[in-house]
């Protein structure tokens, strides 16, 4: 672990008890910072469904590679970002799970809800790995995510 | 929380109660099997009750959706029951909430199959 007053980060196995560690550790530093708690419910929501694709569909379980989660706080910003050792992904294949053909899928609203629950979420994939970067602001609006870039 | 379960029978019907977490991992395999077995036991109207599911993740929500459609490919019927306000929002998010059968007391669930 590597630490800073503002930023703290990690290195993680890829592994079910990452998820729940990294959910565990979102839901403590948002407690800390003051989120309300529908906030909190929402960032750890959000960095439980990104540490299951890091672990689940980017490493794929893999003991010899790395998840690597981070934590930083801005002046306005409470930052995760969360990356993976996998071999990327494609985004123009990332189903919308609204849509009527994909409603009854059992998969494929991870993405979606991290979109729902935080106020930015950047995806960005290369053959090295996936990063994923999600923002909360800090005295910004609490519903209704939006989505910056990919 | 792991997530546990107990099912009784009510009227023909098969009242799950489940309660802590519906997450990747344990508590999706808990659920799965469970109406796995029920199936296997010719249980086919299921009611799951959730009133005391404090948390669910994608994984439950894909959960949830392969037990209903497990149970409807079985010629039988799988209901909601009491959801808590998260969970009722995630279904909400997700737009599922329109194609659970979502009940919101037990009496009514159970009078509700035919």
């Amino acid at each position: 672990m590597a630490m800073t007053e503002q930023r703290v980060s990690y290195t993680m196995d890829s592994s079910l008890e990452t998820i729940d560690s990294a959910e565990e550790k979102a839901t403590k530093i948002a407690t800390e910072l003051g989120f309300a708690e529908d906030e909190v419910m929402q960032i750890s929501m959000a960095v439980r469904e990104g540490a299951v694709n890091a672990v689940l569909h980017g490493n794929a379980y893999a003991k010899d590679k790395k998840v690597i989660l981070g934590f930083e706080r801005t002046g306005q910003d409470f930052i995760i970002t969360i990356r993976d050792q996998g071999p990327g992904m494609d985004l123009s294949k990332i189903p919308n799970p609204l849509a009527p053909e994909n409603l009854l899928k059992t998969s494929g609203r991870g993405i979606f809800l991290m979109r729902s629950f935080m106020d930015v979420v950047e995806i960005r994939p290369s053959s090295s790995g996936t990063e994923l970067k999600l923002i909360k602001h800090v005295h910004g609006p609490t519903a209704g995510g939006k989505e910056a870039s990919q | 929380m792991t997530m546990k379960v107990g099912s009784r029978q009510v009227d023909g019907v098969t009242i799950v109660d489940c309660s802590g977490r519906i997450t990747l991992g344990e508590g999706s395999v808990i659920l799965r099997d469970t109406v796995r077995d029920l199936l296997g036991k010719g249980n086919k109207k299921i009611v799951l009750n959730l009133q005391d599911v404090n948390y669910i993740d994608s994984s439950g929500i894909g959960e949830l959706v392969s037990a209903f459609t497990t149970t409807k490919n079985q010629g039988g019927e799988l209901k909601l029951l009491n959801l808590t306000k998260k969970v009722n929002d995630l279904l909400q998010i997700t737009k599922l909430y329109t194609v659970f059968d979502v009940k919101d007391d037990e009496a009514s669930a159970v009078k509700s199959f035919k």
